[in-house]
């Protein structure tokens, strides 16, 4: 795999920046770990034998991206954690994904909009970031960004047929699409760990991404006859650790075995 | 008429006998149509049913490996449900009809999965006994005598044996493992054992439609005969492991060339069979539940679908 990397090409960076890029690709491996995992927890649930299918695609899809960069941190950790370390044996508050993701299914509508907002940033996001000069997160987001393409489709499809379809789904996707809105604008808020990468130009920034992104969900909300909410306060923290009630719960299940049978292999 | 349709039927037990496959627009006996809609039907809800004990440890699978795996594997029992429903719908029966059957609790469904999963080591028992048990009962309808059936039963098997062999992999490692894990793994296979024997349903003198499905090539072995088969398969990978079956009289036979083995709980069986056991409550609600809850979207890409149409 693409992301073990080998310690020749990791010794360019200076500890502080190796640091930062640390912190920054757990970031992203707790993202798609927590999506992953919400997403699985419809496995055998979906409304549709075809969107169960779907979903767990999905699922998987996020998964694989969180292996490879829980494996891509270890590396830059040096300490020899493993990627199972990693997503599994911290505590809460060292958890940086985004509040959206860790956000429960909800209905149907709820897991489609928490979808559709994810994967729209998403997409954008690993578009940009297949440019990074760091080899590892480039080759990471190549591989991803294909698969983010298609759940963009999938989603922003469902977006269209549950605001374009019957009173009943209109209504259900209004009520999440103002529940969820305020976790939206903490994917493209920069923490100073974001901020410092940006600067020196090893990530995307997200004032570069913001008008496709802003312009694809203006054009899928026309399609489905949807209103764009105004002026929602957002909701931030998760980033930096400051999360939402819902996560201890999700830890309690993910990391159960692993807190139950310390240091066994399986 | 009478004559002609005796005709028509001695013709196609011909074909059968010559074991010429049987395709969706060819003459057949209503009863060989009807036998193999409950069949494939049964077969297809066992698939969608059977994501459910599985699907209960994905969110608490030990590693990210293990999680991916068992993710994928769950999600390939829903695609074997997917076309099984479809060689089912070549028959003439509809998907919501075969799922309004099993939610109303007319349709079956492999009993085996109103077992509940309590360990990590029942996730390598399903993969190991279940999925070893199953694709014991599914080789031989890759030859089935209906075709698209025996054509989605070939796929079928591929990725069956595939996840037979990552539930062996997980005893494996389980055995291999700290004490702990060992125990896990015999604790898991005590009490799947019994109930795997009985995936191959009851014994072949209690079997009401083995006879007439055995002409009709639609089954191919009896089912004791694939309950030996099963006990002398897997009795020596239960060694292997350093696992030891619960039962008492497992011994190897040389004069029959293969193993004894205890009686079956048949009363159990039945009782579960019956709706029963401890999870068919649970097991068919929830597959209600989905349904149900998921109507207002099967409504909604409807409507959506016919708006698109009428503005074209």
């Amino acid at each position: 795999m693409q992301a073990t990397a080998d310690a020749s090409a990791l010794s360019t960076y200076s500890p502080e920046v190796r640091q930062l890029l640390f912190n920054y690709v757990l970031q992203l491996a707790d993202t798609s770990l927590l999506l992953g995992h919400r997403l699985s927890e419809w496995c055998g649930h979906g409304p549709i034998l075809e969107q169960d299918l779907a979903m767990a695609n999905i699922a998987l899809d996020l998964l694989g991206e969180t292996r490879s960069l829980y494996q891509y941190a270890a590396a830059l950790e040096g300490r020899h954690r493993s990627e199972d370390d990693l997503a599994f044996l911290r505590v809460a508050t060292d958890y940086r994904n985004p509040l959206l993701v860790e956000q429960p299914n909800g209905d149907f509508a709820h897991t489609v909009v928490r979808q559709f907002l994810f994967d729209n940033f998403h997409y954008h996001f690993l578009q940009q970031l297949q440019a990074s000069p760091d080899q590892h997160l480039a080759a990471i987001a190549e591989k991803s960004v294909k698969e983010a393409a298609y759940h963009l489709k999938w989603s922003a499809e469902w977006v269209v047929r549950l605001g374009d379809g019957t009173e009943e789904s209109r209504q259900r996707i209004e009520k999440a699409i103002s529940k969820l809105w305020r976790y939206a604008a903490e994917l493209m808020m920069p923490t100073p760990t974001e901020q410092a990468l940006q600067k020196l130009g090893l990530v995307p920034d997200y004032i570069a991404l913001q008008p496709s992104v802003d312009a694809y969900l203006a054009q899928v909300f026309a399609e489905a006859t949807l209103l764009i909410p105004q002026n929602v306060p957002p909701q931030l923290g998760g980033k930096q650790g400051r999360h939402s009630e819902h996560l201890g719960y999700i830890l309690a299940e993910l990391q159960y075995m692993q807190r139950t049978y310390p240091g066994m292999k399986w | 008429m009478e004559t002609a349709e005796l005709t028509q039927e001695e013709l196609f037990q011909q074909r059968i006998d010559a074991d010429q496959r049987i395709e969706p627009k060819d003459w057949m006996p209503e009863a060989y149509r009807k036998t193999l809609i409950r069949q494939i039907s049964q077969h297809a809800h066992s698939e969608i049913v059977g994501m459910l004990p599985e699907g209960n440890w994905i969110t608490r699978a030990p590693s990210l490996k293990r999680k991916s795996i068992l993710l994928a594997k769950v999600q390939d029992e829903a695609g074997h449900g997917l076309y099984l429903y479809s060689a089912a719908e070549t028959l003439g029966a509809s998907r919501d009809q075969m799922l309004a059957d099993l939610h109303a609790g007319k349709a079956k469904y492999s009993s085996i999965f109103n077992y509940p999963t309590l360990s990590w080591a029942d996730i390598g028992c399903v993969g190991w006994l279940v999925d070893g048990a199953a694709i014991l009962n599914q080789v031989p309808l890759c030859r089935t005598s209906y075709g698209p059936y025996a054509r989605a039963m070939v796929r079928v098997c591929k990725e069956e044996s595939f996840h037979q062999r990552q539930g062996f992999e997980i005893m494996q490692t389980l055995c291999e493992g700290a004490p702990e894990q060992k125990a896990m793994a015999q604790e898991a296979l005590n009490r799947w054992w019994w109930p795997t024997l009985m995936m191959f349903g009851p014994k072949d003198d209690e079997s009401p439609n083995t006879a007439r499905s055995m002409q009709w090539r639609i089954k191919r072995f009896t089912n004791d005969e694939l309950r030996q088969k099963f006990v002398d398969m897997m009795v020596p990978q239960a060694e292997f492991l350093g696992l030891t079956v619960p039962d008492a009289k497992a011994k190897w036979n040389e004069t029959k060339k293969g193993y004894d083995f205890g009686d079956v709980n048949w009363e159990e069986f039945w009782q579960v069979v019956n709706g029963n056991g401890l999870c068919n409550h649970d097991r068919l609600q929830a597959r209600v539940d989905a349904w149900e809850e998921g109507a207002w979207v099967r409504e909604a890409a409807l409507a959506h679908a016919k708006k698109r149409a009428a503005r074209v």
